[in-house]
């Protein structure tokens, strides 16, 4: 079985050493892949300090194109599983084996940490939380069953969604979307509790002016994915 | 009316021109001039061609053929534009797609480096 962490990083040269440490503390012999989407601070130094590989790409795609250079990478290298931690310090690398476990237990395509599962570490502001009560009642009826949280980018996928993923992954807040092709592909999920900190250092890219963008383009995403629909898991 | 019609004739020469002369200084590649050029023309024989004006306002129901030309100038602007946001996505989508490709070789490469250097 081989596993690789994936951690796409974008000016997070504060947070992602200790993020790295803390994931080969856990795992110690499983390699760490950072994606860096072409930061303009000293991410790529640290990372490679920290021990970590790093595939730097060389102009700044966001975070859909810079997870999906990583996913293709995995494939090609023949990785049976990859499971994604950001690299801000949000994640809880000491949950990844429960991500794995489930992984390698369901046999299902995407194994999603959720923060609401187990209602620790909840660090969501208003806005947000309310954008993920609209797009878990929005999700519902597009994936006939219910999903926590949609907006988690703390998810493990196999081999088969890494086939996909390297293929076709929604470039822009792709958490959503990604959902609705794996559905599409009539490709399984389940959730596992996670828990979920403040962000060590750096700034969110979702500024007051695109959390408004945010579920446009996520609708309009999910929206032109469902035109798309293959048909549903029964 | 007169004066109106003499304007857009003005402006799709010039809009000819300008693409022409971008076209020459490669600041256009010729495949995507094509669209302006064409937009160009189009307004040009709209304003020029009385008998069009006068049959086109009809059909869409307006009475006046200075506003149906407008109508008309403003629905080529459109399907230029729309061309131009498939050009724009496809050339995005390559961006990525090479983006990705060289970053991987370059991964590839310099682990094949640290394979080969001597100890």
């Amino acid at each position: 079985m081989k596993l690789l962490i994936l951690i796409p990083a974008y000016n997070e040269e504060g947070a992602v050493g200790s993020v790295i440490k803390e994931v080969r503390a856990v795992i110690p012999d499983v390699p760490v892949l950072v994606v860096d989407d072409c930061s303009t601070d000293g991410t790529v130094n640290v990372a490679r300090e920290s021990g970590a590989k790093v595939l730097a790409l060389p102009y700044h795609l966001g975070l859909g194109g810079c997870v999906q250079a990583g996913y293709r990478l995995a494939f090609e290298l023949d990785y049976d599983y990859v499971i994604r931690v950001d690299g801000d310090g949000q994640h809880d690398p000491r949950d990844i084996p429960a991500i794995l476990e489930a992984l390698e237990r369901e046999g299902c395509e995407m194994v999603i940490g959720s923060r609401f599962l187990n209602g620790s570490g909840v660090h969501s502001g208003f806005l947000r939380a309310l954008g993920i009560v609209f797009f878990r009642a929005m999700l519902r009826p597009i994936l006939g069953r219910p999903v926590r949280d949609p907006t988690s980018g703390f998810v493990g996928v196999n081999r088969t969604a890494l086939a996909l993923f390297s293929r076709s992954f929604p470039l822009e807040y792709p958490e959503i979307e990604a959902l609705v092709v794996l559905q599409r592909k009539r490709f399984r999920f389940v959730e596992v509790p996670s828990r979920m900190r403040p962000r060590r250092a750096g700034r969110t890219t979702i500024t007051a002016l695109k959390s408004l963008y945010y579920p446009v383009h996520v609708l309009l995403g999910v929206f032109v994915n469902v035109l798309k629909f293959e048909g549903r898991r029964k | 009316m007169e004066r109106l019609l003499n304007v857009m004739a003005v402006f799709s020469l010039v809009m000819a021109g300008l693409v022409l002369a971008s076209v020459r200084r490669a600041h256009i590649r010729v495949e995507y001039s094509v669209s302006w050029l064409a937009a160009a023309m189009a307004l040009l024989v709209l304003s020029r061609w009385r008998g069009f004006q006068e049959w086109f306002a009809r059909s869409i129901g307006v009475g006046d053929p200075t506003v149906a030309l407008l109508m008309a100038g403003g629905a080529v602007f459109l399907v230029v534009l729309y061309r131009f946001s498939m050009v724009m996505s496809h050339l995005k989508d390559a961006n990525i797609a090479l983006t990705q490709h060289v970053a991987i070789l370059e991964f590839r490469l310099t682990s094949l480096d640290e394979k080969i250097q001597p100890r």
